[in-house]
């Protein structure tokens, strides 16, 4: 375990996201049995399985909002949640964790924008607080990253005031904001009216073009096929089979994937 | 006004219960007015009067209620024993606004320093600590048993267990120490009465606004990597300040009124001092009605102050603010110029 840890940031260079062995139990509940996952720097990958599989577990797990009970996992080398000195893991305080998940995106699949400050506000929180920014860069940057999701007029609203399109697109405009090495996606999509699906899947499209790092948990096949560079299908806290959306999603080998595609496709 | 014609210039009002929003197709065919209450297609509705339901009996209920009020403030001016020229004689001389500063200045620390206490007892008894949060719970438990009138008792009689007061090592050597009788007069000892028992009453109020917030919230914070205390200040607080406001506007208006408790310890609050006056000259009503008119009228402004602060933090929360009460009078009284000049009261 050790070997792997340092060959992750060292000798493949590329490797992003560096998941291995993962487990997580709530009480006595297996959520994840040992999940092992590789992402490349500006690779997009797509995760799919039934609900209650351990996709947003295993999402939640990378940013170490959930600690893991056993495994690891790295972003660009560097392990998360922990510290490695000799042959001993520390466990991080939550100020240091906090300083890794800068580097980490997140959106949520509810948003969760902060409805007492304006969407500008949302956008410069964290840069501001968190990386020391000045106010006035950091309302030029959102500025800029509003413009790249489509609102740009909408930085002196209230998330309230938004459609849910708008509001998960002002998400990921927030996270990009902290220009972040890997962009995590708990269910883009799954809360919205199916006529505001388009128009979020078209950002995340963007970016996915523009060569950001991707790990996306969703139910779109469509996107999944369109966008992936590998389909990663989980069921059961397993990861069940992985590979280019024209293998996993066309020509499954499990009976498990093709089950479950038959019924979502 | 041009609606006193009831054809504005302009698109003429549909009103909006009567008319459907597309015509009838199998009505449309009819001839216009030929039976009354079948409806023929819109053009002829939007023409028509709207006549509003009248409702008698809410009119006689509103003035029997109404003789009541009237019989009440008969009695508040005529009846001698309200002694009218004495309430006025008192309302504000110097010994009653002495008072009157008094009993604010015990609202005031024991607001201040009670809910300054009670957010560090809300977030001890929210820690990952087991420590922090039994005794946090251990002292709302015992501050809320008390009757506060006992606690003021003790703090007032503290001398007597304690003659002096230290400050030095925990179980070791006392640097400095205070005679407890020159150091805890009767007004400190009201004022840490006051504030502590407060403090566990916030500490309920503040954590109930707390664990209302959604988690997600601090989730996304922290997902984010805002530090820790920015979290508290800038994303929980100011959504756990919603739910908190009401109760803590009741608990400060409770406390002002509470603060008469306090005249037990003879100190010159606004209801000891009304009770000294009417001790000497023995109108006791005009005088209690004194303590009575300045309690409302300083509830009265912490309840406009409330609103105001609750409106502060309610941004955000609703796509439109709700109207300031200066905007609803004026919406009112615009509203019924419209139904004196149209002749009827708008629906």
């Amino acid at each position: 375990m050790t070997a792997d840890t340092d060959a992750t940031g060292e000798n493949s260079g590329e490797l992003m996201v560096d998941v291995r062995g993962v487990h997580k139990n709530f009480g006595t509940l297996e959520v994840l049995r040992g999940v092992d996952l590789q992402v490349r720097t500006g690779e997009v990958t797509v995760v799919l399985g039934p609900s209650g599989s351990g996709k947003s577990t295993l999402l939640r797990s990378i940013n170490h909002l959930e600690k893991l009970n056993r495994g690891y996992v790295s972003i660009d080398g560097e392990l998360i949640g922990y510290r490695r000195s000799g042959s001993k893991l520390h466990e991080l305080k939550e100020r240091e964790v906090l300083k890794q998940r800068l580097h980490i995106g997140f959106v949520f699949q509810n948003f969760n924008l902060f409805p007492h400050l304006t969407v500008v506000e949302n956008i410069i929180e964290a840069p501001v607080s968190a990386l020391r920014r000045p106010r006035r860069a950091a309302v030029d940057q959102a500025a800029r990253l509003l413009e790249r999701v489509g609102l740009a007029d909408k930085a002196d609203a209230y998330p309230r005031q938004l459609s849910g399109g708008q509001q998960q697109r002002v998400a990921i405009a927030r996270a990009l904001a902290l220009e972040p090495k890997v962009l995590l996606f708990d269910e883009p999509t799954s809360a919205l009216d199916p006529e505001l699906v388009g128009e979020v899947l078209d950002v995340i499209k963007d970016l996915a073009r523009s060569g950001t790092t991707m790990i996306v948990v969703t139910h779109e096949i469509g996107f999944a096929r369109e966008v992936a560079d590998t389909v990663v299908f989980m069921d059961d806290g397993l990861v069940v089979e992985q590979g280019p959306p024209a293998e996993v999603l066309d020509r499954p080998r499990h009976e498990r994937t093709k089950a479950f595609l038959s019924k979502v496709l | 006004m041009d609606t006193a014609t009831g054809t504005p210039a302009g698109t003429p009002p549909v009103p909006p219960s009567a008319a459907p929003p597309t015509p009838v197709p199998a009505q449309a065919s009819a001839p216009a007015g030929v039976r009354t209450g079948v409806l023929t297609s819109t053009e002829d509705l939007a023409a028509l009067k709207v006549v509003p339901a009248r409702h008698h009996w809410r009119w006689v209920a509103g003035a029997a209620a109404l003789v009541v009020v009237a019989q009440f403030v008969h009695g508040l001016v005529t009846n001698p024993g309200w002694d009218w020229d004495t309430f006025f004689l008192y309302l504000s001389t110097d010994t009653v606004l002495k008072a009157v500063w008094v009993t604010l200045q015990l609202t005031a620390y024991g607001t201040v320093l009670g809910f300054a206490l009670g957010v560090v007892l809300a977030f001890m008894r929210l820690s990952r600590s087991a420590i922090l949060q039994t005794v946090a719970w251990t002292y709302i438990w015992a501050f809320r048993s008390i009757p506060l009138i006992v606690q003021l008792l003790f703090w007032f009689n503290l001398a007597y267990l304690y003659q002096e007061l230290g400050v030095g090592v925990p179980f070791g050597p006392v640097l400095w120490s205070f005679d407890t009788m020159n150091l805890v007069g009767a007004m400190s000892a009201a004022v840490i009465g006051l504030a502590l028992h407060q403090a566990a009453y916030a500490a309920e109020i503040v954590r109930g606004g707390i664990i209302s917030v959604d988690g997600g919230q601090l989730e996304a914070a922290a997902a984010l990597g805002i530090p820790r205390p920015r979290q508290l200040r800038r994303i929980l607080l100011p959504q756990a300040m919603r739910g908190i406001l009401p109760n803590a506007a009741n608990e400060v208006i409770s406390l002002f009124k509470g603060t008469s408790i306090v005249s037990v310890m003879a100190i010159g609050e606004l209801f000891y001092q009304v009770q000294v006056i009417y001790g000497r000259n023995g109108r006791v009503v005009p005088l209690l009605m004194v303590a009575t008119a300045w309690y409302i009228l300083l509830t009265t402004l912490l309840s406009i102050a409330q609103y105001y602060v609750e409106r502060h933090f309610a941004r955000g929360a609703e796509r439109t603010p709700p109207p300031t009460p200066l905007q609803r009078a004026r919406s009112f009284t615009r509203r019924m110029r419209a139904a004196a000049a149209t002749g009827g009261f708008p629906r």
